[in-house]
This record gives structure tokens, C-alpha cells and sequence, in this order.
């Protein structure tokens, strides 16, 4: 105990068990999706319409596929830490708890989804 | 103990007894467009499943997609996406430390509109 300092004596040890990690993963999601979100949209969105080849042929190339499939990563993990803060602000007790779990199945699943999509195009 | 008094504490002011404020509307609007976001994203990602499966699967969601529904919901998805993105900024700006006091709270509030709406329509213009 005597090499511990006073901060790690005492993280972890509130009510909650936890700090403002949260918080953090949240500002540097959003840091990430200001450059990505721009990114994403002037290459999906010229996409839309677009004849189905065109469309393969343009998500082949890396600069297309790379920005997609982060901004995919990053948006459902944002999403997932927004939702959660949203039903911890207004659910309650075991409905709370189902909703945060069904929220973490949407966002990994989504998440999953839409990289498979992009790996099966651009490989 | 603790519990004796639960449910009669004095509550502080909440929501309801504010006059609604251009800032506390601003912020609200960020959460509410953060999580209807949910439904572009998931028609996004539909959209790309699609094109990975088939040419004629493809042509069905991108043909749904750009359906005169599907432009109403992808315009307000793509505005939604710039408030969201603009708001976030604030809220950045804002944990500096910066930018807190009424005025220019509320000046950041006008620019995430007239910023979100101008750059909507500029992407619409440009795509």
C-alpha cells in the first residue's frame, strides 16, 4: 500500500466504481467523427442512385472503403455510449438494463453489418 | 436514517418550470437528432449490405432509398447528421471552458441552425 499514490488508492473506489470515462470515450469519438462524419458524407452520399457496378466499383477503392468502414466503427460506438446515456437518463430499474442490453446488441450487430459489407465489396 | 423523508424532499426546478430558451432547445435538439440518427444509419447500412449481396437486391434498397420518402428521410438524416455534428462542436468548445457565458451561448446556438440548415443545403446542392 505504502508505494500506491493517494489517486490510485481512490480510483475506483466510489459508489459508481467508475469515473468519467465515459464521458471521455464520447469526446474522443466525436473529435474522430468530425473529420470522418464530412468524409462519409461526399462518399456515400453521390453514391446513392448510382447504377449497382459503379457503385461496387467505387467502394473497391481503399479511400472509399477505409473512410466507411471507420466511420461505421465509430458511429455505432458513439451511438452506442449516446443511446445509453439517454435510457440512464430517463429508464429505470430492469427495463433500463434490457434496453442498454438491446442498444449494445443494435450497435456491435450494425456495426458488424455494415464492415461485412464493406469487406465483401472492396476484397 | 436516509429514507425517512423519500418522497417528500423539496425537488429542485426542472424542465417543466423553465420558459423554453434557445439554449436548453439547442441542446435538447442535439440528443433527440443523435438518436434519430439511429434511423439513416441502419438504411445506410441496409443500403451497403445490399449492394455487397446483389445487383438486383441493390436496385430494390437504392431504389427505396432514393424513392421520394427515402429523400425525405435521408434529407433529414443528413441535417440531422450537420446539427448533430455542429452541436458536438459546441459541446467540445464548451469543455474548455470556453464559450459559457449566456450570450455567447446563445450566439453559438443560432450558428449551430443557420450552420446546419446552410450546410445541409450546400450538400444537397453539391451530391
Amino acid at each position: 500500500m505504502a508505494y500506491l499514490t493517494d489517486l490510485k488508492r481512490a480510483v475506483g473506489m466510489g459508489a459508481a466504481h467508475e469515473g468519467t470515462e465515459h464521458h471521455w470515450a464520447m469526446t474522443k469519438s466525436s473529435a474522430a467523427l468530425l473529420i470522418l462524419i464530412p468524409l462519409f458524407i461526399f462518399t456515400f452520399g453521390p453514391m446513392l442512385g448510382r447504377p449497382h457496378a459503379e457503385v461496387v466499383a467505387f467502394y473497391s477503392r481503399p479511400f472509399p472503403a477505409v473512410i466507411t468502414a471507420l466511420t461505421l466503427v465509430v458511429v455505432f460506438m458513439h451511438f452506442k455510449g449516446g443511446v445509453q446515456a439517454l435510457i440512464e437518463d430517463y429508464v429505470h430499474g430492469f427495463a433500463r438494463k434490457l434496453l442498454i442490453i438491446l442498444t449494445m446488441i443494435f450497435s456491435y450487430g450494425a456495426a458488424a453489418t455494415g464492415l461485412f459489407a464493406i469487406a465483401k465489396i472492396a476484397l | 436514517m436516509a429514507d425517512d423523508n423519500q418522497g417528500n424532499r423539496p425537488l429542485s426546478p426542472h424542465l417543466t418550470i423553465y420558459r423554453p430558451q434557445l439554449v436548453s432547445m439547442t441542446s435538447i435538439l442535439t440528443r433527440i437528432t443523435g438518436n434519430a440518427l439511429l434511423l439513416g444509419a441502419v438504411l445506410a447500412v441496409w443500403w451497403l449490405l445490399a449492394a455487397a449481396t446483389s445487383a438486383e437486391y441493390f436496385a430494390f434498397a437504392d431504389g427505396l432509398i432514393t424513392s421520394w420518402f427515402g429523400d425525405l428521410v435521408m434529407t433529414l438524416s443528413l441535417w440531422a447528421l450537420w446539427y448533430h455534428s455542429f452541436a458536438g462542436l459546441r459541446h467540445l468548445y464548451w469543455d474548455t471552458g470556453r464559450g459559457l457565458e449566456i450570450e455567447m451561448a446563445e450566439r453559438l446556438g443560432v450558428a449551430i441552425i443557420v450552420g446546419s440548415v446552410v450546410m445541409t443545403i450546400l450538400t444537397l446542392l453539391m451530391i
